[in-house]
């Protein structure tokens, strides 16, 4: 719809929708704040092993690497979902959603058994300083997943109840934002987090 | 069930602690039951707590801020009272005490009484001055608000339930870590200060849209005020800074509650960590509260000077450069931690320039003053006054930017006297300069000039004689937050700044009688106009109190003093042919659900009432979910309403004398 066929009260919601795109443009600034905090607070505290393993002995790169390979995906997915909000095809949206809430439930699964497995041989976060700052970064981005995945049922939910209204659509947007902003502060863990315990 | 919580926590183990736990609850049911005799339960529910409108919130913000300034002004009179007769004695707080006392007093100041301060002032003016009928948000404006006052509740509720902290209101570890800090003490300051953390952060966002979205037509970026222009920078600090502290007070919670190591003496643990996240957003703090003080004294300066301000691109730039410098001087906060002399010398440089623009604003303050025609009304008196101390202050503070002079005045009390010599002029007389210049605006009738008169000089008088003699004593070697001393030579300087507290308690006394006598006077005060002051922008162009739509036609801008130029040309008061109706956001009780639950969280965790700590949290969840599925919040005030409103306004305007 262009500008010019807009209603007045079309052209406020328009609005309304853009500074709340806004809005969550800074708030996931702010949230990247934290991560790059938390990214820094990990690598000073690599060495604060107090005895006990070091990444080399705990972390897993074909774990990492599924939990990598099924989060970009997973953003690939909420893309196509993205490009069906566009085409107006309801059902097409709940079935990419559908999808993406698979892999993204997937990634926290193994994630939660990576934490479950260093918890049950002794390297749980208070074991030294260095688990605790690992299991804080790591462990913040995967309840910002889970967050997500909740997210991304309530919006299914209202996808399927009240269609693709222009509220509904700016809601998929943002939460388009941050699952894409997710998959990022994940790259970040991965090269800093994994690839150097491991190399 | 209930986790750590027992009878032994109420504070019947101390007289004072009782004293003290009595005035509180004592005030909470004197307000309670002075509310239900007026019968204004319902008002107050359906016109204020469930209000989503900006001037609305921001008056409950500066309310919030006033209580707790007066909670906050009890600590330090008690501290200066101690002190002055604590020579070779136990005066008559025990240490303990005294230390939480120490705490409070900060905590309260920053958190729950300059930040409140701030954001209410931000609140009610911004969206007026730059012609808008709301914030972008509103509903999350009142979800900002009812989590700080969750905060300042849980500070509140531990002078009746437990203990405060004793760790400083910076609550370094290792002594707030668990070992050396069992008590509830630092998870009342932890949880107060994350809760009300999230509202600032969310504040930030708010305005920084609000600003960048919602202006007039015709009001380029060079064209808002300085109070936008501070209020906007101020902004960007706050949803950026606060996510650091946010940061520090969490992974402290989780070295308490769960048993890690960030900051822990042993275990791999790194204490230094946690005092770079502190001041990481600590100084930005610094800035947030002082920058909008700086925009309110430009607006004030100008208005009463009858002038236009002197260099208002230097004062742009200075204010934009002094935002982001804000972030490069960090560690002058903590110069003895045992850096290397280059980064400390680093540190020492960025603190000096910043000052630079700092120094650039004070004169475009003088030179606004300079051949302007000055009317001393209590809020240039406040401006005045700054400007004056604040320079004392500035230079100390740029003596306390040489790290070899910091090691030697390194945690004394020279050090308090310097930054209350800073925040005292530079945040708090600008906000009460703001507070009496918007009073009538906000209000619609005039705030006694005689009684803020006399608020002003006792502040000022009380704060030379409170502060100064902290300057000589920390030269002598005094170290601050020290319950009891044996040097007898200190006490006669402590005796006169305990004299200067009581002189700012008499300032007080003066703000509580211009606050009744504006009230009993105020049908023969009205302000017809809107306009008391000859105002030069746009918030001067509505009514006293404004509409709740603000302006029933968004004005279009044409020059930086927008109201002054529609004046000047004749085009101001116009009334248009016909008026339209306007979507207003309906009010909402979920903003105060979510902060009285956000008490209850905050209260759960500290007592590790763990049940508790859930079911608040789902509820929280469930109201978040139920609210940002509603479409539609909005209702419609039709044309014929907004006519009547205006109609009303112009026949008051037409009976003035």
């Amino acid at each position: 719809m262009s500008v010019a066929h807009m209603s007045e009260h079309e052209r406020e919601e328009a609005e309304t929708h853009e500074q709340r795109a806004l809005g969550f443009w800074l708030y996931l600034m702010g949230d990247a704040v934290i991560f790059a905090l938390l990214f820094a607070t990990y690598a000073i505290m690599i060495p604060g092993t107090a005895g006990g393993p070091t990444g080399k002995q705990l972390f897993e790169l074909d774990n990492a690497a599924i939990e990598t390979v099924l989060l970009l995906v997973s953003s690939m997915t909420f893309g196509f979902a993205s490009l069906q909000v566009k085409a107006g095809n309801r059902g097409a949206v709940l079935a990419w959603l559908a999808i993406t809430f698979l892999l993204g439930t997937a990634f926290v699964f193994l994630e939660v058994r990576e934490f479950s497995g260093m918890i049950a041989q002794g390297a749980g976060p208070d074991r030294s300083g260095f688990l605790s700052a690992f299991f804080t970064l790591v462990g913040t981005h995967g309840v910002h997943v889970t967050m997500g995945l909740i997210w991304i049922v309530i919006l299914g939910a209202q996808v399927a109840l009240k269609g693709l209204t222009m509220p509904v659509a700016s809601r998929l947007h943002r939460l388009g934002l941050f699952w894409h902003f997710l998959d990022i502060a994940w790259v970040g863990i991965f090269s800093i987090v994994y690839l150097p315990g491991l190399l | 069930m209930f986790g750590k919580l027992t009878i032994e926590a109420l504070p019947f183990y101390s007289p004072i602690a009782a004293g003290g736990a009595l005035v509180t609850v004592g005030g909470a049911l004197l307000v309670f039951l002075v509310l239900t005799w007026l019968k204004a339960w319902k008002y107050l529910w359906t016109d204020w707590l469930t209000s989503v409108d900006h001037k609305r919130i921001g008056v409950m913000y500066i309310v919030l801020a006033l209580i707790m300034l007066l909670r906050g002004f009890v600590d330090a009179i008690m501290m200066r009272a101690q002190q002055a007769m604590a020579l070779n004695s136990g005066g008559y707080l025990p240490p303990e005490h005294f230390d939480q006392i120490f705490s409070s007093h900060g905590t309260i100041m920053i958190f729950f009484m300059a930040m409140p301060f701030m954001t209410g002032l931000i609140n009610v003016i911004v969206p007026l001055q730059i012609g808008t009928r709301d914030v972008a948000f509103p509903w999350l404006n009142a979800v900002s608000l009812w989590l700080s006052a969750a905060g300042a509740a849980l500070v509140m509720v531990s002078l009746v339930i437990g203990k405060f902290s004793t760790a400083g209101w910076t609550g370094y570890p290792p002594y707030s870590g668990i070992e050396y800090n069992p008590g509830v003490g630092v998870d009342y300051w932890i949880w107060a200060i994350l809760i009300s953390g999230v509202g600032s952060t969310m504040s930030g966002i708010n305005f920084i849209v609000t600003i960048l979205k919602r202006r007039a037509p015709g009001m380029t970026l060079m064209r808002m005020t300085p109070f936008v222009w501070t209020a906007l920078v101020a902004s960007v600090l706050m949803a950026f800074a606060f996510p650091a502290i946010t940061v520090a007070c969490g992974l402290l919670a989780l070295d308490r509650l769960a048993g890690m190591h960030f900051f822990t003496n042993a275990h791999g643990g790194n204490m230094m960590n946690y005092v770079n996240l502190f001041w990481i957003w600590g100084h930005p703090e610094v800035y947030i509260l002082i920058l909008p003080a700086f925009g309110i004294f430009s607006e004030v300066v100008s208005t009463f000077s009858r002038k236009r301000l002197f260099g208002y691109e230097s004062l742009v730039y200075a204010t934009a450069a002094i935002g982001i410098l804000s972030f490069t001087v960090w560690l002058h906060h903590f110069f003895t931690m045992g850096s290397s002399a280059n980064v400390n010398a680093f540190f020492g440089v960025m603190t000096m320039i910043i000052a630079v623009p700092t120094g650039v604003k004070v004169f475009n303050w003088l030179l606004t003053m300079y051949r302007g025609r000055i009317e001393f009304h209590p809020s240039m008196m406040w401006s005045i006054g700054f400007i004056v101390t604040f320079v004392i202050g500035g230079m100390t503070g740029v003596l306390l930017a040489i790290p070899p002079a910091d090691f030697l005045m390194h945690n004394t009390t020279f050090l308090v006297a310097h930054f209350h010599n800073m925040i005292i002029p530079g945040v708090l007389f600008g906000y009460l300069a703001g507070y009496m210049y918007w009073f009538p605006k906000v209000f619609g009738f005039a705030f006694n000039r005689g009684w803020g008169l006399g608020a002003f000089w006792c502040w000022l008088v009380g704060f030379y004689l409170a502060f100064m003699p902290l300057y000589l004593l920390g030269l002598k070697g005094m170290p601050r937050r020290m319950e009891t001393y044996n040097d007898p030579t200190w006490q006669p300087y402590l005796q006169v700044a305990a004299f200067g507290a009581f002189v700012v308690l008499c300032g007080i006394g003066c703000m509580v009688m211009q606050l009744y006598v504006s009230l009993r006077d105020r049908n023969k005060t009205r302000d017809l106009t809107g306009d008391p002051f000859d105002g030069r922008t746009l918030e001067w162009s509505t009514s006293s109190p404004p509409p709740p739509y603000n302006f029933a036609v968004i004005p279009t801008v044409g020059d930086r003093e927008a109201f002054l130029e529609m004046k000047e040309k004749g085009i101001a008061y116009q009334r248009p042919a016909a008026y339209e109706a306007i979507r207003i956001p309906s009010n909402t009780p979920i903003g105060v659900i979510l902060g009285a639950f956000a008490f209850v969280l905050g209260f759960a965790v500290v007592w590790h009432i763990w049940w508790l700590v859930l079911a608040a949290g789902v509820v929280m969840f469930a109201a978040v979910i139920v609210r940002s599925s509603d479409d539609d919040n909005e209702f419609t005030m039709s044309a014929a309403e907004v006519k009547a409103i205006e109609d009303e306004r112009f026949r008051v305007m037409g009976t003035r004398p």
